[in-house]
């Protein structure tokens, strides 16, 4: 696994935005699109290669006032990494 | 809960395109005999202005469109398309240039990211300077790897597609090595899909069943090779594996594309159909054309299909498959897509299999342009 201090970022091949006529966030690559559900969305809308994994599931825990998130948004990026959806900035 | 907050009119229309495909002109520098394009492409009206191509692109955003491919022929051949690009990625489509590479200096490419454009596809057509130079009866081969490199150093992830036929497929090793040395992410490797100048060349074109078996496994290896490094994608050609493909995903479901010369169309090849009127972007919304236009609705659904595909157990999945094929082999545009095994006219399928096996090398192609388009004067 990735240590704790590397910071997830949306991958070059990706871009990342709100679509409202899906009213879901979708990660748009060449000729193609992912629609995301919510707490994908949330998640990935923190990975911006700034946070940690812990401060992001810190912030979604305040955010959502919600508690024990971090096994989820760990499972999470790891899909998302082999998907190559992210990269880690770990310098 | 939600429900009653989303006004009813909402609830009830289908959704938007996802795609909107601007195939901006059919002049193109390149020759290639495989081109989807319509044989006579040099019968089609004068092409469309820029201001026409921006009414278009905010319509279909407004719709939900959210991919934006700039095609043709070569769009480059256009000196607007940074316009379009601009446009588009303002207005948050994702955009996407399908070019030959031919006229991408680096000023344009310059341009062209400054506009915002995302991403590059940049079609490979064989993998030496002898099979490039024939197939597209040009000289352009030393040109795509130059292109392949200034794009990749503008920090352009590399895209590449190349169609395979009969007298590229068995360099296939060397062409995905050459992808590999270029530093692709994404390779497309698309069979070809026997519409236009392709269907005319049809049997110059078709690899034999053990061209095709060998292509699979060579791209088999490279894929556990490369892994996630480049991604490989091997698009199956549907007259050997049987398997009749939806229209676009489903014809009037996420498509759009619009012609040089204006006309709306669900699948890029759809205005070789007979009976059917095409609505030019000029006179109609896109909303209009999408929802209302009798041509989107045509073949629409499942409805519509044939005897054979309604007791068919597959028809959610391939709605009776490709509109054009079944058009271009049986004359009927509502005919089961004869790729199908239980269409009544599989047998045009096994004919051009058969032919496909014998043996033989180079067979004669007619290449794609203006002369030979007005010389011959018909869609396929």
């Amino acid at each position: 696994m990735t240590e704790n201090t590397a910071r997830p970022a949306i991958h070059r091949l990706f871009r990342f935005q709100w679509e409202p006529a899906q009213q879901a966030h979708v990660l748009l690559y060449p000729e193609g699109m992912v629609k995301l559900n919510q707490s994908a969305g949330e998640i990935l809308k923190r990975c911006d290669g700034a946070r940690t994994v812990p401060e992001i599931v810190a912030d979604l825990e305040t955010a959502f006032n919600a508690s024990g998130l971090a096994p989820e948004v760990e499972a999470f990026l790891e899909m998302a990494d082999a998907q190559n959806w992210i990269t880690w900035n770990t310098d | 809960m939600d429900t009653l907050l989303v006004p009813p009119d909402a609830m009830q229309r289908r959704p938007g395109p996802l795609w909107l495909l601007a195939e901006v002109t059919y002049r193109c520098p390149l020759h290639c005999a495989f081109c989807y394009n319509p044989v006579d492409f040099a019968q089609a009206g004068p092409e469309l202005s820029t201001d026409d191509w921006l009414k278009v692109i905010r319509e279909a955003r407004a719709l939900g469109a959210a991919q934006f491919g700039i095609s043709g022929g070569e769009p480059l051949v256009r000196d607007d398309i940074e316009i379009l690009v601009r446009e588009a990625r303002q207005l948050g489509f994702y955009t996407n240039l399908i070019t030959s590479g031919v006229g991408l200096t680096e000023a344009r490419l310059a341009a062209l990211k400054d506009a915002g454009l995302d991403h590059i596809q940049l079609s490979f057509q064989d993998a030496t300077r002898e099979a490039n130079d024939l197939i597209t009866n040009t000289r352009t081969f030393d040109l795509k790897r130059k292109v392949a490199a200034m794009t990749k150093a503008a920090g352009y992830p590399t895209v590449i597609n190349c169609v395979l036929h009969r007298t590229n497929i068995d360099h296939l090793d060397r062409i995905i090595e050459m992808a590999a040395e270029i530093g692709a992410e994404y390779l497309e490797l698309a069979n070809t899909q026997y519409h236009g100048w392709a269907f005319l060349n049809r049997q110059a074109l078709m690899p034999s069943a053990a061209q095709l078996a060998e292509a699979e496994a060579v791209t088999e290896r490279w894929k556990a090779r490369l892994g996630k490094k480049m991604r490989i994608l091997f698009v199956t050609p549907d007259y050997q594996t049987k398997k009749p493909k939806k229209c676009m995903n489903g014809w009037g479901e996420v498509f759009l594309s619009v012609t040089p010369d204006g006309l709306a169309l669900p699948c890029h090849t759809a205005r070789m159909l007979p009976g059917l009127e095409f609505p030019d972007v000029r006179d109609h919304s896109i909303d209009w054309i999408w929802h209302e236009s009798p041509l989107f609705n045509r073949f629409r659904g499942t409805a519509w299909l044939p005897a054979t595909c309604q007791s068919c157990e597959d028809k959610d999945k391939d709605h009776g498959g490709c509109r054009c094929q079944a058009f271009m082999l049986t004359g009927d545009p509502g005919a089961t897509d004869p790729v199908c095994p239980k269409s009544p006219d599989h047998a045009l399928i096994d004919a051009a299999l058969a032919e496909a096996e014998k043996p033989g090398g180079a067979r004669p192609l007619v290449f794609r342009d203006p002369k030979n388009s007005t010389r011959l004067g018909r869609a396929f």
